[in-house]
């Protein structure tokens, strides 16, 4: 898979399709990948990678790279061509400037799932169908990668590839995973349960903004967050309210237009698990308003900006569900 | 800074028994940024509103706070008040310390602490209130009608009489609508026709009035005032302003056998035709799935004939775009089809016939000359079986419709009685849920059916109709006498559901009206503004806003007309200053607020936007038309970047409210 | 929760211009009467509450926030209410799933001839508010456990 991404990239820009390519590659340690955009067929093949930690969702990107001169070509998993059919249909990218090439995506791995296992002194890693076979300074270790997935690809929704110009690897389908599990096992809690875990959550927030940042639907213009006019601008918390206030906001802004990708808890330096908050409005919608994926299609009206005469009263949430 | 004044109205003792009015005057004044503070006992007043004047000229206010009764009741009259001592008047604001504070609270100090507590909050909101001015945006004289029917053609007649000029585009080839079709109308039993085209004529011959036949509204832009629309004249291959209507060319085309529309299928009509005698304009129009000069290339009979030379078998469809300053929805309704109602055999015998049917099998220009026969062998009918509420008061909605069609109860009086009084030797039998008769002179024409004409009035439903031997077995409860009843019937007419016409959607999603789960038009208020559409400029005539007999389809006829005309007699409109106002900077373009709008006001521009180092970047950005803008807000909140906001009420106002409640 | 008998709490009312502040007034005319700890704010239409102002009510203070608009069908621009029941819906669950008292918010539909509905609306919901006491699990969502 590494080498047909790399060729691909390559002979993109060899071939003239793109003048530039959005892609990853690693930093400080080979685990350590971050997006990156190569402008030439050497630095792709001395630099570009597609390893099982290539996690970062590119879409987002591509709102400030399409806007560039000349064609840039993106790598996009299965989850991410949700974000980038989403932002299309919020008008954030130019389709016209991207060529966008799907790539199947047999699911991304967590360096702390990794040290988890007990594994030390990660020097390699290379994945073979189920199996992640890790070089470490102790020799090699082979590991089932399931048990190396990252949080958010134990429940991946989806391995379909939505409007890609190419395919690298095999169309997929959607999936049934039980990615509301636990979502359901906090609604199954106590008020005070719920409240104690969020607590306990929320706490650890250091108001770095990483998820803000990563999210590719915190993209705006300019956030509220930072926009004197809107009354809730903070850069450093002045109060304890305001970090809860600014992830139940954040959630609230995204819902509808949340694709679901869990790159803020992936990136969270705290591993605060704050896409419950977003899977818990995706799916308190998917009951109450019919099931919507935000990103799947270009047409569906999202729910927050929809209604149907019949939809049930605030009250159905306070009344109709206790958790005590 | 801020120079604000407070003025606390005792409003008699309404205020003042309740709440300590100098006291809440002494504490607001002590509030940043108020420079003056004082009680009266009548605010409203000559006197106090002279006081008002008075103290914005000597203190040079830059915002009033007027502790009093609900802004619901005077706010207007304090926008005049501070306006015409020259402050904008939209730097007022009102805190409700009558309706909201002193009528409803008891004790003196929690009133009067409360009191305190809306002037801080007015006061806050003042604070951060903009100079709004009212925009103005001027008016096209001229109104387009869509539909001509009944409803279109008297609105259109009201608005060419008050002077304005006025189109009717019918889409049909002649105005006239559903009640040409009729025979006669209830409860007076006068000819449909004898009514119906005398104004036909008017509105052909008025100056006033355009009449667009066979013609689609194709595209609707611009909002109230100024809309801009694009009108589709189909192709007639006839050439109106020679035609003269002789009608020589639809007797002598050779394509017979062609069904007329007209008279619902019941007989034929040529490739060329015109509607019905009276029909307006009365020109011939050829069919083109039917005429064999326009499938084949052969033929050309009708232009031989034609002396006028009106033919013209190269006619194009014409696309004619005007400017309107109204627009009346008058697209009307349609019985429903008969389809899924199979259990009433309508399908299987051609005995079985529609309400709408039966007013043609009765009328003297229908396909048989008025008598009465059976569309099957032409015999005389004995027994009639009126079934009604076919797809009327249908729970589920899946087969028929929820509510009731309102006129079938009284049509189907109407049919039984002129069946009895013509055909003395037939039984007629009418199966109902209820019998509905609100209206002037209508329950007295019910019981003169079944008093003085002996029509069966039968509390039940049809369960099945059987065609059998030449007859229609009826299979019916009659739940009053606890029986089942089996009837040989020579027919059945059904009272079917009416609907709105199928084009009333297209055009709702054109005019950005709002529609009912029925797919009939929305009005403004269901009570107070029955004739007007949410969306400004748009007004609703007839059956299209909801089942109506014709009496009520032009008494709203006329109402929608009034609207029209007071709206064409304005030079220019005052829009509403408090509408939705985005920051481009801020804005994403995501079309989140467009959705949500129920007015169509927010469309999309690129504009560019300075970028950094010299950069220009163009961006996609959300632009609200406030002549369209009524304010709601909606947009405010669907907008994901805050981009959004609302002049008068916004973000920033409503927090500094809520934190001086909250303080 | 004990019930605390000097505990009056803050209340923050959205109503809606055309039904519900006008319900307002006409329980105000009837001389219906409600706890003074009820305080309204105007906007023009339910659509207008931006789930924003609930939090920074609760932010400063408040410990309960009630929306009331038109009834649904019933609104001045045809669809706020629609929009307003989705977002206050998710927002109160949202709420309701981070353990806050799920009463402290409410939406209630008050016509401007449901005079007494508000009045009893508000009489309910200062004594909901009363009985749950101050709002205090918002505040103390982040701090540390001791």
């Amino acid at each position: 898979m590494q080498r047909s991404v790399i060729e691909t990239a390559a002979s993109l820009l060899e071939t003239g399709v793109c003048t530039r390519v959005l892609g990853w590659k690693t930093g400080e340690f080979f685990y350590d990948v971050t997006p990156a955009v190569f402008t030439s067929a050497e630095e792709v093949r001395k630099d570009m990678v597609f390893t099982p930690f290539c996690g970062a969702n590119l879409s987002k990107y591509l709102i400030a790279e399409s806007r560039k001169e000349g064609k840039i070509a993106v790598f996009l998993k299965p989850c991410d061509t949700f974000s980038f059919v989403q932002l299309q249909k919020e008008h954030r990218i130019c389709r016209e400037n991207v060529y966008a090439v799907g790539v199947q995506c047999p699911g991304m791995s967590d360096p702390d799932a990794l040290k988890a296992l007990g594994l030390k002194g990660l020097t390699g890693c290379v994945q073979e169908g189920d199996t992640l076979r890790v070089d470490t300074l102790y020799g090699e270790k082979a590991v089932p990668l399931a048990d190396a997935l990252s949080l958010r690809c134990r429940g991946c929704k989806s391995k379909r590839l939505h409007d890609c110009d190419a395919i690298i690897g095999t169309q997929g389908k959607d999936l049934q995973t039980s990615r509301f599990a636990q979502v359901e096992a906090l609604e199954a809690m106590t008020a005070e349960e719920r409240f104690a875990f969020w607590r306990k959550e929320l706490s650890k927030c250091i108001r770095c903004n990483a998820c803000r940042n990563v999210c590719p639907a915190c993209s705006c213009e300019t956030c509220v967050f930072d926009n004197p006019d809107s009354g809730v601008q903070n850069k450093a918390a002045a109060s304890s309210f305001e970090e809860n206030l600014f992830h139940i906001i954040r959630a609230f802004h995204v819902a509808g237009r949340c694709t679901d990708c869990g790159e803020c808890t992936r990136v969270c330096p705290q591993h605060i698990p704050l896409h419950l908050l977003n899977r818990k409005l995706i799916k308190d919608m998917n009951t109450l308003y019919g099931v919507y994926q935000a990103g799947a299609d270009f047409e569906t009206k999202p729910p927050m900006l929809a209604f149907t005469l019949e939809d049930p009263e605030a009250s159905i949430i306070t009344q109709g569900r206790n958790g005590q | 800074m801020q120079r604000i004044g407070v003025f606390v109205c005792w409003c008699g003792s309404n205020i003042a028994a309740t709440v300590d009015v100098e006291k809440v005057a002494r504490v607001l004044s002590q509030e940043p940024g108020v420079v003056y503070s004082t009680d009266y006992q009548y605010m409203c007043s000559q006197a106090g509103q002279e006081m008002i004047q008075e103290a914005i000229r000597e203190h040079r206010l830059t915002g009033v706070v007027i502790c009093s009764c609900s802004p619901r009741m005077h706010e207007a009259t304090f926008r005049k008040t501070v306006e015409k001592a020259g402050l904008n008047p939209y730097l007022l604001e009102i805190a409700n310390i009558r309706e909201h504070c002193s009528w409803i609270h008891k004790d003196k100090l929690t009133a009067t602490e409360k009191a305190v507590i809306l002037g801080r909050a007015a006061i806050a909101k003042v604070q951060l209130n903009a100079p709004l001015t009212a925009g103005k945006s001027p008016v096209t004289k001229r109104a387009l009608v869509i539909g001509g029917g009944i409803a279109g053609i008297q609105t259109a007649l009201d608005i060419a009489e008050a002077g304005f000029p006025v189109d009717i585009v019918e889409k049909k080839p002649t105005i006239g609508g559903k009640m040409t079709q009729i025979d006669k109308t209830f409860p007076t039993l006068d000819c449909a026709a004898c009514i119906l085209t005398p104004k036909m004529v008017d509105a052909a011959q008025n100056e006033n009035i355009d009449i667009l036949s066979y013609a689609q509204v194709e595209k609707i832009q611009g909002f109230v005032g100024n809309f801009t629309v694009t009108i589709r004249k189909k192709a007639r291959y006839v050439d109106e302003n020679k035609c003269t209507g002789c009608g020589l060319c639809t007797e002598k085309c050779p394509q017979k056998k062609i069904p007329n529309e007209f008279n619902l299928g019941l007989d034929n009509r040529r490739a060329i035709y015109i509607p019905f005698a009276q029909a307006v304009p009365k020109v011939a129009t050829i069919d083109p799935n039917h005429c064999a000069m326009l499938q084949k290339g052969k033929c050309g009979v009708c232009a031989k004939v034609c002396t006028a030379g009106a033919i013209d078998y190269k006619q194009q469809d014409q696309l004619i775009t005007r400017e309107y300053g109204a627009i009346v929805a008058a697209t009307g309704f349609e019985p429903i089809s008969m389809d899924k109602f199979d259990e009433f055999a309508y399908s299987q015998s051609p005995d079985v016939v529609t309400s709408l049917e039966f007013e043609r099998l009765m009328n003297a220009a229908g396909p048989t000359g008025g008598t009465l026969l059976r569309p099957s062998d032409g015999t005389h009918p004995h027994t009639l079986v009126f079934v009604q509420c076919v797809g009327s008061r249908c729970d589920g909605g899946e087969k028929g419709k929820s509510y009731c069609s309102k006129i079938c109860c009284m049509y189907t009086a109407k049919h039984a009685m002129l069946t009895r009084e013509k055909y003395p030797d037939t039984e007629v039998y009418v199966f109902y849920i209820d019998v509905r008769t609100p209206g002037k002179s209508f329950d007295e024409f019910y019981r003169r059916a079944v008093e003085e004409y002996g029509v069966h009035y039968i509390k039940g439903m049809v369960g099945k109709v059987t065609p059998q031997d030449g007859k229609l077995k009826v299979q019916a409860s009659d739940l009053l006498g606890g029986r089942q009843l089996h009837i040989d019937a020579d027919m059945v007419i059904l009272a079917a559901a009416i609907e709105p016409d199928k084009s009333a959607r297209p055009l709702a999603t054109m005019l950005t009206a709002s529609m009912d789960t029925n797919d009939f038009f929305t009005e403004a208020h269901p009570k107070l503004r029955p004739v007007e559409s949410p969306t400004a400029g748009v007004f609703l005539s007839g059956a299209c806003q909801g089942p109506k007999d014709i009496p009520e389809t032009v008494a709203q006829a006329s109402a929608a007309a009034a609207k029209v005309i007071g709206l064409l007699v304005k030079d220019s409109l005052t829009c509403n200053p408090c509408t939705a106002q985005p920051d481009e900077l801020m804005c994403n373009g995501c079309s989140s607020c467009e959705k949500v709008c129920p007015y169509g006001a927010i469309t999309y521009a690129d504009k560019p936007f300075r970028g950094p180092n010299r950069t220009t970047r163009i961006r996609r950005v959300a632009q609200v038309n406030p002549a369209v803008c009524q304010g709601c807000g909606a947009c405010t909140v669907a907008c994901p970047s805050g981009a959004m906001d609302l002049l008068g009420f916004s973000n920033k106002q409503i927090m500094a409210e809520v934190d001086a409640i909250c303080r | 929760m004990q019930v605390n008998e000097t505990f009056t709490p803050t209340i923050v009312a959205f109503c809606c211009n055309w039904c519900s502040y006008a319900g307002a007034d006409l329980s105000g005319t009837n001389r219906l009467q409600y706890p003074a700890n009820v305080k309204i704010i105007r906007i023009p239409c339910s659509c207008r509450l931006n789930p924003m102002f609930i939090l920074r009510a609760f932010q400063r203070g408040a410990d309960g926030v009630i929306l009331c608009g038109c009834h649904p069908g019933d609104c001045h621009y045809t669809t706020g209410n629609y929009y307003a029941r989705r977002r206050m819906t998710l927002l109160f669950s949202l709420l309701d799933f981070l353990g806050i008292e799920r009463e402290r918010t409410r939406v209630e539909w008050v016509s401007a001839a449901e005079g007494a509905k508000f009045a009893a609306t508000m009489n309910d919901f200062t004594e909901t508010i009363t009985r749950l006491g101050p709002n205090r699990r918002l505040e103390d969502l982040r701090c540390k456990e001791v």
